[in-house]
């Protein structure tokens, strides 16, 4: 599993930089690194479904990020820190380091050895319950398909949440209206 | 502890992530900071279902594939439906933001004097 370890080094210096850099292009291309590796270890995991949404919705964040930073302030001095939150996020570093050593330590089953106590159904019964050949597919469309209604709700509720904080042409018209009555 | 080190890669990950949103001032680097956030959870929980040795959750017509040597399914398709979910809340981050900036000219969230408490 070499390659697991290289890839999330990749993608650690990634973020990093992304977090780091004075140059708010060069941090969105710098998330593209860590979404992209994002998406060569989910293959690596056995999780091809997941790679290729991962794919797709890594280049779409990407697109929409640069829509929001190209033409505008890519100021240097606007990138700085804010002391109070430096201090809270060192504190907050700390108490994950602890909860980490605590669940570590637990009863987290070490890497490699899923617990499989609930999902051993699944692939047992996936073929005679559903027909579905792609076990995880089987569980999205069909054993969860509330779950998958509920994430294309969140979906178009986002999109119109998007719509209606972008549009400004309704307010325009309205004022002009009023000025044409006064 | 080498069992747990992609755990630990991946926590790192996350702490880089909760460290840009409580600690920079430019709206566009708290957005990198819960994107890279997310990523770290939707990471952890494709870790965990990982079985060494173990291959994709796919059968097939020509070829006998055990389910006992299978990774496990569900944490796949709870994390296909978070990432979209996450794509979703990017989305209309970055609205937001493009909308602040038109108001306030500027991505600095301490120049933003009408936001003060």
């Amino acid at each position: 599993m070499i390659e697991l370890y290289v890839l999330l080094g990749l993608m650690i210096a990634g973020a990093i930089i992304a977090v780091e850099v004075k140059n708010l292009l060069s941090a969105v291309v710098a998330v593209g690194i860590v979404g992209l590796g994002l998406s060569i270890i989910f293959l690596l995991l056995k999780a091809p479904d997941v790679a290729l949404t991962q794919i797709v919705v890594e280049i779409v964040a990407v697109i929409l990020l640069i829509r929001a930073t190209l033409h505008r302030d890519i100021a240097l001095k606007s990138c700085g820190s804010r002391p109070f939150g430096a201090l809270m996020g060192i504190l907050f570093l700390g108490l994950a380091v602890v909860a980490a050593i605590v669940t570590f330590s637990s009863g987290l089953s070490p890497f490699g050895e899923p617990l499989m106590t609930v999902s051993r159904f699944y692939p047992m019964n996936a073929i005679s319950g559903t027909g579905a050949t792609n076990v995880v597919s089987s569980v999205i469309l069909d054993y969860r398909a509330y779950d998958t209604l509920g994430e294309a709700t969140v979906l178009f509720t986002a999109v119109i949440g998007v719509l209606t904080v972008m549009r400004s042409v309704g307010k325009k018209k309205e004022e002009d209206l009023q000025e044409n009555n006064e | 502890m080498n069992a747990y080190m992609p755990y630990v890669l991946c926590m790192i990950l996350f702490c880089i992530g909760i460290y840009a949103i409580l600690s920079k001032r430019n709206i566009i680097k708290i957005i990198l900071g819960v994107v890279i956030a997310e990523y770290a959870v939707n990471l952890f929980l494709v870790l965990v279902a990982y079985k060494i040795g173990g291959r994709a959750a796919i059968f097939s017509e020509t070829e006998v594939i055990l389910p006992e040597s299978m990774v496990d399914p569900l944490p796949h398709a709870l994390v296909l439906t978070s990432i979209v979910i996450g794509l979703a809340t990017t989305a209309f981050l970055i609205a937001l933001a493009i909308r602040l900036y038109g108001k306030y000219g500027t991505f600095d969230i301490t120049r933003m004097r009408e936001l003060r408490g």
